[in-house]
């Protein structure tokens, strides 16, 4: 029972950044029918922008750790919003109105040249920083076995929870948000009510890539350790969660993602780590099988 | 470029010349035609005939490969949708294009999207007023509302806008007749209460021709007849064509 506990709470935490990151995968494909594939790599980018910081602002030396906290989560999302904006204006705008797969190779090849220039101007070996928030608490213990609560992983789900309800409000209930629905729905029909339909696209991937940086900022302060590798496998995992919360849909990309992070999180803890990567994607297949949409995706009847 | 200079007989929408092709195909052969201020102008033509092409040719998409577009005397016709539209251009489209999974009200606030939110309020009763099935179902998906309520709600989402000119093609299509007949009483409305220009295309003659005070009548991407909608009804030759079987 501890046990299961424990894991639960490392899932749910690897679940928030999972869910993040998936919202980017689904918002663009919801708007423009495209999987961003370097969108694995704009996460990456917001983890050594927040280790950047952290550096510049002293590593362990920083003067106040709040503010420095505050302070690598403001430049890491600007800085990430830049990146996801310039990748839609250099690699995706100018093949709109091309052949379907043109962009989605063009993403590819965006991939790896992101991958590329951080690995030149970073260097290839990882980079580490020091635990910033330390201790936590034992929530339930049992045989000996202590559950173990820590501060970061509460500020991890509060931080994620707050972000997610603003999302929610912003794509709900604002003008903004109708736009970019709107421009999911049909682009053209945007169009013609006055939506300025470039910006709106624009506006989608500088929101995802916003919430990539914030997974990357969590991922530099809960595993202490990036290389500019690790928007690969991350990128690829969140958006099997996108695919299996249902493409397009942002309930869906969140729960896509913390369903995620607890099959990562129980399948290592009770059968074998080395086939982690195995049981996830054994089970996207599976869900795809039964339930093509994924869990929460609409039926594509009603596309014009 | 100093202001165009609009004199009072300056037409509000002028189509001249125009051509628009699709690849090799060229659905339209150069156009003219003129609405004034006020006016509901009618353009009938059958299937295929390059009427959905030429309104949005107007709104910039596709765009006319030759001739020109003038709104309030200003050119328009190599301007992006978007700037189209904000200079007073509302467009009810083939297939209406409700926002499907956007409630009714949702909708109408998209339609009023560059308008003064200060109106909203008022436009909204007005819309309600003149379609209260959509008041009734303000919450209600567009995509599960049927044809004829979907037509008023495209037609009601373009007036949001406060538009000066009104594009509408074909709002009867697929309409049973008491809701066709609904909805021209409410673009006659529209246009007596409001004093709104409308520009209506129509494959359905018999009831455009009546709204209509002008008409056009388009075949094969070439205007071949035009005048006061109640001439065109009486000829024969239309009545031929276009009014076998109308209702
Ligand atoms: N998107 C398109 N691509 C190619 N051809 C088109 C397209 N839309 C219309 N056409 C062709 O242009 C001509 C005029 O079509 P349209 O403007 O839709 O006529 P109408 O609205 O009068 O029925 C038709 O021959 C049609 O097949
Ligand atoms: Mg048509």
């Amino acid at each position: 029972m501890a046990y299961f506990l424990q894991q639960l709470i490392n899932g749910l935490t690897l679940g928030a950044i999972y869910g993040l990151i998936a919202i980017g995968y689904t918002m663009v494909y919801g708007i423009i029918g495209m999987i961003n594939f370097a969108h694995g790599e704009i996460y990456m980018i917001g983890a050594f922008l927040a280790i950047t910081t952290y550096l510049v602002l002293g590593g362990a030396e920083m003067a106040s750790v709040p503010l420095g906290l505050m302070a690598m989560l403001v430049v890491s999302m600007v800085f990430t919003a830049a990146y996801g904006w310039t990748v839609e204006r250099l690699a995706y705008r100018p093949l709109r109105g091309s052949f379907r797969l043109a962009p989605l190779i063009s993403a590819i090849g965006m991939s790896i040249a992101l991958q590329n220039y951080v690995q030149i101007t970073q260097g290839a070996r990882v980079k580490s920083i020091q635990p910033i928030i330390q201790g936590g608490f034992e929530i339930y213990s049992q045989d000996g076995f202590g559950v173990q609560l820590s501060y970061l992983q509460i500020i991890i789900w509060l931080l994620t929870v707050g972000l997610m309800i603003a999302f929610t409000y912003l794509i709900t209930s604002t003008s903004l948000g109708r736009q970019q629905r709107a421009c999911e729905q049909d682009r053209k029909m945007a169009a013609l009510v006055g939506v300025n339909v470039d910006r709106t696209i624009s506006l989608t991937f500088v929101l995802g890539a916003t919430l990539a940086a914030v997974a990357g900022l969590i991922t530099t302060l809960y595993y202490g350790v990036i290389d500019f590798y690790v928007g690969f496998l991350a990128g690829m995992k969140a958006f099997t969660a996108a695919v299996l919360g249902g493409i397009g849909s942002l309930p869906g990309a969140m729960l896509g993602g913390l369903m995620i992070g607890l099959i990562e999180a129980f399948w290592s803890a009770y059968f074998t780590i080395e086939y982690k990567d195995v049981a996830t994607f054994g089970i996207l297949v599976l869900v795809l099988i039964f339930k093509p949409t994924g869990f929460l995706g609409k039926p594509e009847v009603e596309k014009v | 470029m100093p202001d165009p200079v609009i004199r009072p007989d300056t037409p509000l929408l002028e189509v001249e010349g125009v051509r628009t092709r699709y690849g090799m195909i060229e659905a339209l052969r150069g156009v003219d035609l003129s609405v004034h201020a006020g006016e509901i102008v009618t353009l009938i033509g059958s299937n295929g005939a390059g009427k959905t092409t030429l309104l949005n040719t107007i709104c910039g998409e596709p765009r006319a490969h030759s001739g020109t577009v003038r709104f309030a005397g200003q050119d328009i016709t190599r301007l992006a949708t978007d700037r189209i539209v904000r200079l007073g251009i509302a467009h009810s489209p083939e297939g209406r294009r409700i926002f499907s999974r956007m409630t009714v009200y949702e909708n109408l606030q998209m339609g009023a999207l560059i308008a003064d939110p200060a109106h909203f309020q008022d436009d909204l009763r007005q819309v309600f007023t003149l379609f209260p099935r959509l008041e009734e179902r303000r919450e209600q998906r567009g995509g599960t509302l049927s044809g004829g309520e979907q037509q008023m709600l495209a037609i009601g989402r373009a007036l949001m806008s406060r538009p000066r000119l009104l594009l509408l093609d074909e709002p009867s299509l697929g309409l049973a007749p008491l809701v066709v007949r609904q909805i021209f009483a409410a673009i006659q409305e529209i246009n007596q209460r409001q004093g709104m220009t409308v520009f209506l295309v129509e494959q359905n003659a018999f009831h455009a021709l009546r709204l209509a005070h002008r008409a056009y009548v388009l075949v094969n991407g070439l205007v071949t007849l035009s005048g006061p909608g109640s001439e065109l009804l009486a000829n024969p030759e239309i009545r031929a064509a276009y009014l076998e079987g109308g209702h």
